[in-house]
């Protein structure tokens, strides 16, 4: 039976990650009551695992429009979530080891330019030895967007889970989906015995959506990917752009408390359904040596942690933002790919739109749910 | 470089040299890999080489039958990597190194986990300070390189190491300013028939122990049932106060504080690899779930020594030959009924030498303030995290250890949580009005050493057999 408490609801929100965190804060500030379903706790897998880049740099054009907004947010996220999130605007750049890769950022340029945006710039050796002083001499230029950076995915999950609970929304830890059907016009959602009933339902469950999808009767294919990290003692400041280099697995930052935070989306592997992963070193040993390549003096820093972190990814690393192509009151909001942080503020104003005004002028259209569906092979 | 052996053993102390030498009798082939220059694990530290220098005469008979177990181990034919650091363990198994900067792995069909214990954190007000340090670590310098502390030291600890290592100190030359005995006082006729039991199985022992606690009492003021512990210093430990169950308080002088209260079982790796743990209740510890053979939860994976719950060399030792035993009969080696009966005669004596142990649990366990600090203490000195801080977090929800190391950075350091995990667990557990054994530690996340950049980028697995 229903839970009498819950009776009003408005929109169950199935995942506590960051995106359903956003998309409960935005819609309990549109004035909707707001249920958010979260099988463990708030954070727990890709959101607290995220090297939480802040990066518009290299993205697909197809989210290129609604990450740039995203990027906008995040330039004014104390406003938005009261805290500034650790997020700090010292650029991202790419670079290139080698001439022959100088043309891979050159031809990157003349594509974005050619869409008419201009966030990114190619920089010379001079300045990029100047911006970031202790990198391999042997690095000859580097795609840059300056106001790129990265934030704290921990400060970044107590921000928006303060807020939207500021906001009213209610969120459930320890309350996994089992099973959603079809009551009259609203959905009746079952977690850890419980039952929650609303017109409409947020499908932000991370490396699980393609299984909350199916209980919503939406065929999504769906893969994951289980990125790995590591996290070096402290040191002095070394730092402080995001370094990620053409044709290697590099993703080199330096952390508030000093400490190297290196990833790349080098993967290790994961048991989805267990909800474990592993780290795989023999694979991981690359991104070590991408590392010690570009910054030399970080070799014999000790590494104190490494995980793999569990996420969805979709055959074209793109996310699924939007309604459900078939189930009325369903939005999808998962797949991000392994980079889904930067656009966690933007994509929950979408979801807003969508519920609370039945469409949005933001430019979702290649993040449909239809052309994965549609590559789905007949049964 | 990647390697196979048909058992890798990770320690050379009492443990993993009795299972080498049991392997190695069924002609196994095996690899020991350890931490140290030397075997003898932490008991036995460097035995052959301080068994030619001053102190060895001081150190007493076990350390001297360290020094024939090292001789049995280094004839066995096992191959012995000194200086090798272990910073993986994977289901499969697989064991990952270090040594001399150099990373490899290795693929066996058993793996024996003979790592050991570490001491007990020690949290109190000011435990962080320079100039407190744990008993094991002083008496880590008086047996390799013979250190006596300069100045008289102060000794607030509970247990038979901390008499131990008074004894020795005091045999040595070491001045004692003050004994604080911080064993509790406890309900002795709950424990008078372990102590029966005890004094029957081991009275050699028992009586051992009683020796050094009258000579100790002869010799340095000597306080019992001190309940209570906080010391002072700007840059470093300058004074401490103490206080006994009854009241009794004085604040006094001092440079070099030692603290101990037990050990427990080192269970990182067996964390990392997902083995059943249980709670052991008379330790106040988890310990890996371990069959009669010494077998985790992952097939061919084997925990012998401390690292089971802690038992002390000789029950060690004799772990280690039945682990040893039964990994040769998984290689084909001998049969299963030609293990278990070679296995029959050191179960009766391991029967035997775990008499003893359940009086020593009773005896000394800890006051309960080591377990749930006052709110000013440090928990996670890594991070200097207060205990003040986990109780806030513990407000807001009921946050296991995980969730508290995402909020408050404890844990997150680079000793992996192994000095706040039973901290964390415990006062959460106080919060929440829950039981240790249902909070659970920290997730542990590999390397379980530190490993640098340079040596992860030196491992080269490619072609590696899986």
């Amino acid at each position: 039976m229903p839970d009498v408490s819950e009776a009003a609801i408005d929109t169950i929100v199935i995942g506590g990650g960051l995106h359903g965190l956003s998309a409960s804060l935005h819609l309990a500030r549109a004035g909707r009551r707001v249920v958010v379903l979260e099988r463990s706790w708030v954070g727990r897998h890709a959101s607290s695992s995220s090297a939480a880049g802040v990066r518009t740099l290299n993205r697909d054009l197809a989210e290129l429009p609604i990450s740039l907004e995203s990027q906008d947010m995040w330039h004014n996220i104390e406003a938005i979530v009261g805290s500034d999130c650790g997020f700090r605007a010292y650029g991202q750049v790419n670079v290139a080891e080698h001439p022959k890769h100088v043309a891979v950022l050159e031809k990157r340029l003349a594509l974005t330019r050619a869409a008419g945006y201009t966030h990114e710039e190619l920089i010379d050796r001079a300045e990029l030895t100047r911006l970031i002083p202790a990198i391999s001499s042997h690095c000859v230029a580097a795609l840059i967007v300056r106001t790129d950076g990265a934030a704290d995915p921990h400060l970044t999950l107590r921000a928006f889970r303060r807020s939207a609970e500021s906001a009213g929304v209610t969120i459930h830890e320890g309350y996994g989906v089992t099973a959603i059907e079809r009551v009259g016009s609203d959905w009746q959602v079952h977690a850890d015995g419980r039952s929650f009933v609303a017109p409409t339902v947020v499908n932000a469950a991370g490396a699980w959506a393609g299984d909350i999808a199916a209980m919503l009767g939406d065929d999504i294919p769906l893969g994951h990917k289980a990125s790995m990290m590591i996290v070096t003692e402290r040191i002095a400041p070394l730092l402080k752009p995001v370094v990620s280099v053409v044709g290697r697995p590099l993703s080199f930052k330096q952390s508030d408390q000093g400490t190297l935070v290196i990833g790349g989306g080098l993967q290790g592997s994961a048991d989805i359904q267990a909800q474990k992963s592993f780290v795989d070193f023999s694979e991981l040993a690359k991104g070590a040596r991408a590392a010690t390549d570009l910054f030399p003096s970080v070799g014999p820093l000790r590494i104190v942690r490494t995980w793999a972190g569990m996420e969805g990814k979709t055959d074209d690393h793109l996310p699924v933002v939007g309604p459900s192509p078939t189930a009325s009151g369903v939005y999808h909001a998962f797949g991000f790919s392994g980079h889904g942080f930067q656009l966690v503020p933007v994509v929950g104003a979408i979801l807003a739109d969508l519920i609370v005004h039945g469409g949005t002028n933001r430019c979702i259209e290649a993040l449909s749910a239809d052309r994965l569906m549609a590559r789905r092979p007949a049964a | 470089m990647s390697r196979t052996a048909d058992l890798v053993i990770v320690g050379a102390g009492p443990a993993g040299m009795a299972a080498a030498v049991t392997a190695r009798r069924h002609q196994l082939d095996v690899l020991v890999v350890d931490e140290q220059a030397a075997p003898g694990g932490q008991i036995w530290r460097d035995v052959e080489a301080v068994s030619c220098k001053p102190q060895a005469a001081f150190l007493g008979n076990a350390y001297h039958e360290g020094l024939a177990a090292v001789g049995r181990f280094r004839a066995s034919g096992a191959t012995y990597e000194p200086n090798t650091k272990v910073w993986q363990v994977e289901a499969g198994p697989r064991a990952f190194l270090t040594r001399d900067g150099a990373a490899s792995s290795v693929k066996a069909r058993s793996m024996l986990l003979a790592t050991g214990a570490q001491e007990r954190p020690v949290p109190f007000p000011g435990w962080t300070l320079p100039g407190v340090m744990t008993v094991g670590a002083a008496q880590i310098m008086l047996k390799t390189s013979g250190q006596v502390p300069v100045e008289p030291v102060w000794i607030a600890a509970n247990g038979p190491l901390a008499l131990l290592y008074a004894a020795q100190l005091l045999k040595m030359g070491g001045r004692i300013a003050g004994f604080l005995d911080t064993t509790p006082a406890i309900d002795v006729s709950a424990t008078i028939p372990k102590l029966a039991a005890a004094a029957f199985a081991a009275p050699g022992d028992l009586l051992k122990g009683l020796g050094w606690i009258v000579n100790l009492r002869r010799h340095v003021p000597y306080i019992r049932h001190v309940a209570r512990i906080e010391a002072f210093g700007t840059d470093r430990l300058e004074r401490f106060r103490y206080e006994t169950a009854s009241g009794v308080a004085a604040t006094v002088d001092a440079h070099l504080l030692l603290v101990h209260e037990g050990v427990v079982p080192s269970i990182h790796p067996t964390l990392s690899l997902g083995c059943v743990h249980n709670w052991l209740g008379g330790q106040d510890c988890f310990a890996p779930a371990l069959d009669a053979w010494g077998e985790t939860s992952e097939a061919g994976i084997f925990v012998a020594g401390d690292g089971g719950g802690i038992g002390g060399a000789a029950v060690a030792s004799l772990r280690g030959e039945i682990a040893g035993l039964r990994i040769a009969a998984r290689a084909g080696r001998i049969s299963a009924v030609e293990a278990q009966a070679a296995a029959q005669p050191i179960r009766s004596r391991l029967k035997r030498a775990l008499t003893a142990r359940s009086f020593l649990d009773a005896f000394y366990r800890p006051r309960a303030s080591i377990f749930v600090p006052a709110d000013e203490t440090i928990a996670c000195r890594c991070e200097e995290v207060s205990v003040a801080s986990i109780r806030a977090q513990a407000a807001i929800g009921r946050p296991g250890p995980n969730q508290i190391k995402a909020s408050t950075r404890a844990g997150m350091g680079p000793c992996q949580g192994r000095q706040c995990s039973y901290t964390i667990a415990s006062v959460l557990a106080d919060a929440e009005g829950r039981q240790v054994p249902d909070i659970g530690l920290y997730r542990v996340r590999p390397p379980l050493k530190p490993l640098t950049l340079d040596e992860l980028a030196s491992l080269d697995d490619v072609g590696c057999p899986t």
